[in-house]
Formats: C-alpha cells, sequence, structure tokens
C-alpha cells in the first residue's frame, strides 16, 4: 500500500511539471470547457424569458446557477481516456505500461486527478467570473451542500471507471472513434449535459436513471442545486454505488480479455 | 544447465492476420467476409541461457526474433511451447517477475518527453520501489558508467538520439533487473555511442551477473559483447553455439590475402580474385581447397607474405540469413546441446 501512495506521488509530480509545459493548450482546454455551458446557458435563459420567465422550473437565475455548477461537475469528472487508449494502442505505447510491475489504471488516475487540481486554478476564477454575469439563484439546504461532495467523488469514480472500461475497446476496434461518439451523444442527453432532465420527456428520464449516465453528472449537480429531497439522494448514493461496482467487475473482466487479445495478435 | 535463467521450449507462435487483394471490388468483399491467414513468427525454437551469459540473438528482419523477446518478457502469450525465465511464466506478468526484467526496444521511450530524465527515474524508483539508499547508489553508478550528470535535468526532448538512448537506457535498468531482453539497444547511434552503450552492457553484465539476450544488426555488437550467439531464420533456429564455430560452420570460403613480389602473376587459377593492388592481393578460397591452393601458390609464385583469414563475420551472417530454413540449417537446430556442451 505504501508503495502505490509512493508511486501515486511520484506520478503527481511528473504529471504536474508535464501540465505545465503546456500552459496554451491547458487554456484552450479550458475555453472549450467553459464555453459549452455557457452557449446551453444562454439559449435556454431565452427560451425562458420567451416562455413567461419560466420552463419546467428553472427561470434565468435556476438555468445559470444549473449551468454553472453543471459545468464545474463536468469538468471534475470528465475524462480523455478514450483518446489516450487509441493513441497507446495504435503507436504501440502500450507495451511500456504493461512491463512496469503495476496496473496501468493508476497512472492514469494519476494523471487525471493531477490535472484537475492545476485547472482549478483557472476554473475557480472562471466560475466566479460567470456568477457575477448571470447571476444564479443557488440557495442549496447544508445537508445538500454536505451531500454534495461525496456524490461528487462518486459521480467522478463510475465516469473514470466505466470509460476506462469503454475506452478498452481499442483492443478490438482499431478505429473506436465510432464507439466513442455514440458514447458521447448518450451522455450529452441523458447526464444532463445539453438540458435539466427534469425538461425531457418521463421515458427519457427513466433511461437516464435506469442507465448510469444520471449518476454521472446530473445527480450532483441537482444535488448542489436543492432540488432532490433526502430520499431522492440516498437513492442516487445507492445507484452510483452499485454502478461502480458493476462498472469495477466490467473492468476487471474486460481488461483480462483486453489483454489475452493484445498479446495473442501482436504488442 | 539446470540452472537455466531462460528455458524456451518448442516455442511457437502464430499469428493470424487479415489480407486482401488491393483494390474497391476487394475492400467491398472484405466488408462482408474477412479472410485471414496464419503466419508463423516463430515455429518451434529451443534455447536455454545460463545466468550471467551474454547471447546474441541474431537473424534477418522479421525472423522472429522481436517476437521471442516480447514472448520471453511476457507481452505475448505462446501459441505453444514453454518459457521459463527466473522460474517465472513470462506472461502471467507476475509483478515479482517483472521487477526482476527489463525490455529496451530500440527507440521506444518510457521517459517522459517533457520532463528531465531525472524525473522519469524517480518515478521509477516509486514503482519498481527501490529504497532510496539503493536507489542513489544506483543513480551514481548509471551516472558514472553511461556519463549521465549533463543529461539528467534536461528535459528529454532537448536530448540528442544517443543522449536519449543513455537515459533510455538508465531508466531500463535503474531497478537492477537480473535479466535484459535488449532489441536493437544502438539502433541509430553514432559509433562513439554504440560503444559506449556497448560497455557499459559489458560492465553491467559483469558487475551484476546479469543475464543478457541482445539482438543487433551491428556486428560490431555482437562481437564485442556476445561469445554465444543463437540465429533464427522464418521462425526456426539456424545455429546456437561459440560465435567462432558460426563463422567456420556457415563459411565455405576462406580469404586467402597473398603479396608477391612479381605484380603481374595471373592468380586467377588459384581461386576468385576479389582485389587486387600492386603486388597485394586478395583470393576467395572454398574451405576444403585452402591446404592444396596454398601449397600450389608457395610453389609456383615467388610469395613475400601470405595469410589465410576467415572472411569478415557479416559476410558470413549475410550468407546464413541468405540460405532457406530447413536446409542445411535444420541439422544444425537438432544439436545445439552438443555445440553448447
Amino acid at each position: 500500500m505504501n508503495r502505490l501512495l509512493d508511486a501515486y506521488r511520484a506520478y503527481f509530480k511528473t504529471q504536474i511539471a508535464t501540465q505545465l509545459q503546456y500552459r496554451a493548450a491547458l487554456v484552450i482546454w479550458l475555453i472549450g470547457l467553459v464555453l459549452e455551458p455557457v452557449i446551453y446557458l444562454v439559449v435556454w435563459t431565452t427560451v425562458a424569458r420567451s416562455s413567461g420567465g419560466e420552463v419546467g422550473g428553472y427561470d434565468a437565475g435556476g438555468f445559470a446557477a444549473y449551468f454553472i455548477v453543471l459545468m464545474l461537475v463536468n469538468h471534475l469528472t470528465f475524462t480523455w481516456i478514450f483518446w489516450e487508449y487509441e493513441w497507446r494502442i495504435r503507436q504501440g505505447m502500450f507495451s511500456p505500461l504493461l512491463l512496469r510491475p503495476i496496473h496501468p489504471i493508476h497512472k492514469d488516475l494519476a494523471d487525471n486527478v493531477t490535472y484537475k487540481l492545476i485547472t482549478l486554478i483557472v476554473m475557480v476564477p472562471a466560475t466566479v467570473a460567470l456568477a457575477l454575469a448571470f447571476r444564479p439563484a443557488l440557495q442549496p439546504p447544508a445537508w445538500a451542500v454536505a451531500a454534495f461532495l461525496p456524490a461528487l467523488a462518486l459521480a467522478f469514480a463510475l465516469r473514470f471507471i466505466l470509460e476506462w472500461t469503454l475506452a478498452m475497446a481499442a483492443f478490438w476496434v482499431t478505429r473506436v472513434a465510432a464507439i466513442n461518439q455514440m458514447y458521447f451523444i448518450a451522455l450529452l442527453f441523458l447526464s444532463g449535459r445539453l438540458a435539466p432532465l427534469e425538461l425531457f420527456p418521463a421515458w427519457i428520464r427513466a433511461l437516464a436513471a435506469t442507465l448510469p449516465f444520471r449518476w454521472m453528472i446530473a445527480f450532483p449537480v441537482e444535488l448542489l442545486l436543492g432540488r432532490l429531497s433526502p430520499a431522492d439522494a440516498l437513492i442516487g448514493f445507492a445507484a452510483q454505488a452499485a454502478w461502480i461496482l458493476l462498472s469495477l467487475g466490467l473492468l476487471a473482466v474486460v481488461w483480462r480479455a483486453g489483454i489475452r487479445r493484445y498479446s495473442a495478435v501482436g504488442a | 544447465m539446470s540452472e537455466a535463467a531462460i528455458r524456451v521450449e518448442n516455442l511457437r507462435k502464430i499469428y493470424t492476420i487479415g489480407e486482401r487483394e488491393a483494390g474497391m471490388r476487394a475492400a467491398l468483399r472484405s466488408l462482408v467476409r474477412r479472410r485471414t491467414r496464419e503466419v508463423a513468427a516463430v515455429s518451434g525454437i529451443s534455447f536455454r541461457v545460463a545466468p550471467g551469459e551474454i547471447v546474441g540473438f541474431l537473424g534477418p528482419n522479421g525472423a522472429g526474433k522481436t517476437t521471442t523477446l516480447k514472448m520471453l518478457s511476457g507481452l505475448l502469450y505462446p501459441t505453444s511451447g514453454t518459457v521459463d525465465v527466473l522460474g517465472h511464466d513470462p506472461w502471467r506478468r507476475d509483478k515479482a517477475y517483472l521487477r526482476q526484467i527489463t525490455l529496451v526496444m530500440g527507440q521506444r521511450n518510457q521517459l517522459g518527453w517533457d520532463i528531465p530524465t531525472l524525473d522519469s527515474l524517480e518515478l521509477n524508483r516509486a514503482i519498481y520501489g527501490i529504497p532510496q539508499a539503493e536507489y542513489r547508489r544506483t543513480l551514481d553508478e548509471l551516472t558514472e558508467l553511461l556519463d549521465l550528470d549533463p543529461l539528467l535535468r534536461k528535459p528529454v526532448r532537448n536530448l540528442s538520439l544517443g543522449e536519449r538512448m543513455k537515459c533510455e537506457t538508465a531508466a531500463a535498468l535503474l531497478h537492477r533487473p537480473r535479466v535484459l531482453f535488449l532489441d536493437e539497444p544502438t539502433l541509430g547511434l553514432d559509433v562513439t555511442a554504440q560503444r559506449r552503450i556497448r560497455a557499459f552492457i559489458a560492465e553491467y553484465n559483469r558487475r551484476y551477473e546479469a543475464t543478457v539476450l541482445l539482438t543487433s544488426h551491428y556486428m560490431a555488437d555482437v562481437e564485442a559483447l556476445c561469445r554465444r550467439v543463437i540465429v533464427i531464420h522464418h521462425g526456426q533456429l539456424l545455429f546456437d553455439g561459440e560465435l567462432a564455430d558460426l563463422v567456420s560452420r556457415f563459411s565455405p570460403h576462406k580469404t586467402v590475402v597473398v603479396e608477391l613480389e612479381d605484380e603481374g602473376a595471373d592468380l586467377r587459377p588459384y581461386g576468385e580474385v576479389v582485389a587486387r593492388e600492386g603486388g597485394r592481393a586478395t583470393l576467395r578460397v572454398p574451405k576444403a581447397e585452402t591446404a592444396s591452393v596454398t601449397g600450389r601458390i608457395l610453389a609456383n609464385l615467388a610469395v613475400i607474405d601470405l595469410t589465410v583469414e576467415d572472411p569478415p563475420i557479416e559476410e558470413v551472417i549475410e550468407q546464413v540469413f541468405n540460405q532457406d530454413a530447413g536446409q542445411e540449417g535444420g541439422r544444425e537446430a537438432e544439436q545445439p546441446a552438443a555445440v553448447l556442451a
């Protein structure tokens, strides 16, 4: 365990050094992350104004709160593992990772967390600027604020584990772009990124709650907005935990099969 | 030979590869029905390597060298046959196994591109769980042997190829592996850098009694480091034995260099004249006729000097590679143990 912690510390250090080399790229990535919710925010605020100030229980301030929190949650939970995996396998960069006496997922986790922490330096002022510009209406009860952090952590764990598992499709398919695209479309509609799930028809809401998507992004957002009852929150935690366990099981199975495949066809 | 560090028996690796004709029609047809073909990259090789031995693993491109090294290091699992390295099944990739081996593949980098080598070494220290004191000691040794001092603090992307390979080598050996699989460790390096890496491998082998299996297209590497060589071709073992035996066994010729008083003497009756400069000539003579030819030259011509040499090792290797596997080489492959003994 100590050895693993030591490895994480070293990963953090090298990753910080690496990330800071690419300040321009960091900022460009972040602009994308900030811009997407701002566009949705402007669109939905306009829709709300033109339909008497409110859509599906969200007014302008409500939308502002939703999309600003969404931006933070999405930033803190997203991964780039699909591209990383495809690149690794196509470029033959996977073999060096396999030769190390440590599971490659640790490096990816450390890289991801490091990136999130570094970019907070920019995300926090961006959030403040957006809050000043759009005046979000955000008055969550104290218990919801307290529940938000674990919900966020679980959302990150779920998204990371599931996306790491899906990214392993690269072991079988040379071009995983098609698979990625399907996943991202589902994520866009069913996770609450495009709009609050309350605005969608009931069957889409049911689909989003049955699949893991709602629990990856919308759940912590709605929690912090004070739109969930304590009972809803408990259901959410249970769903997150269940999906994490399921994804972990899936990850172990796919990993074993993927490595078998990789070492059969030529590493 | 019971205490072999590496034991390979009847090792085979067959790849299934997709194939199709060129052109649009074939492309469309392959959408519906994929045609595949089986290619044997390694077809039944056996050998053993004793602890502390350096063995040169030779063969032309596509002979199966890299595939074999990948099976030995656990990246590929064999289609059939057994591999045992230090008592481990490599393809299980036990952490205990991975901590004892290293695979250096040409210019595949395990160093972070954007950070100084020292940071990557520190990362390897943590990953391999090397105690601080031992890390310091090994790092000092590697720094001294490879002359790394001016390089360690520069970002890797600012290093030249030779400098980077030295750093890669250091990173690959920081955990003091007992078995080294080196696939073209000097590829693309200039002569000085090659010599440096070569000297380092020899020193590392001596110091830690490490077992080394090395492929290289530079015969200078092989001559400097390996007393024993294993030659494979078309996935089959052609030869396993001492480098000197390879030459005598596979070269059907000897080189006779003769210096004559009479610059105009006709040497054609004695053998193929490869080079001639004034009174000095180089002849290629069938091995079996060497004695009679030199006898005739000494008897018939006014000789100032005469030497008989083996042809250069490159030439012999080329000859070995040019013959088809399974012909003369097939017999060689059956008796490596005798050569080894």
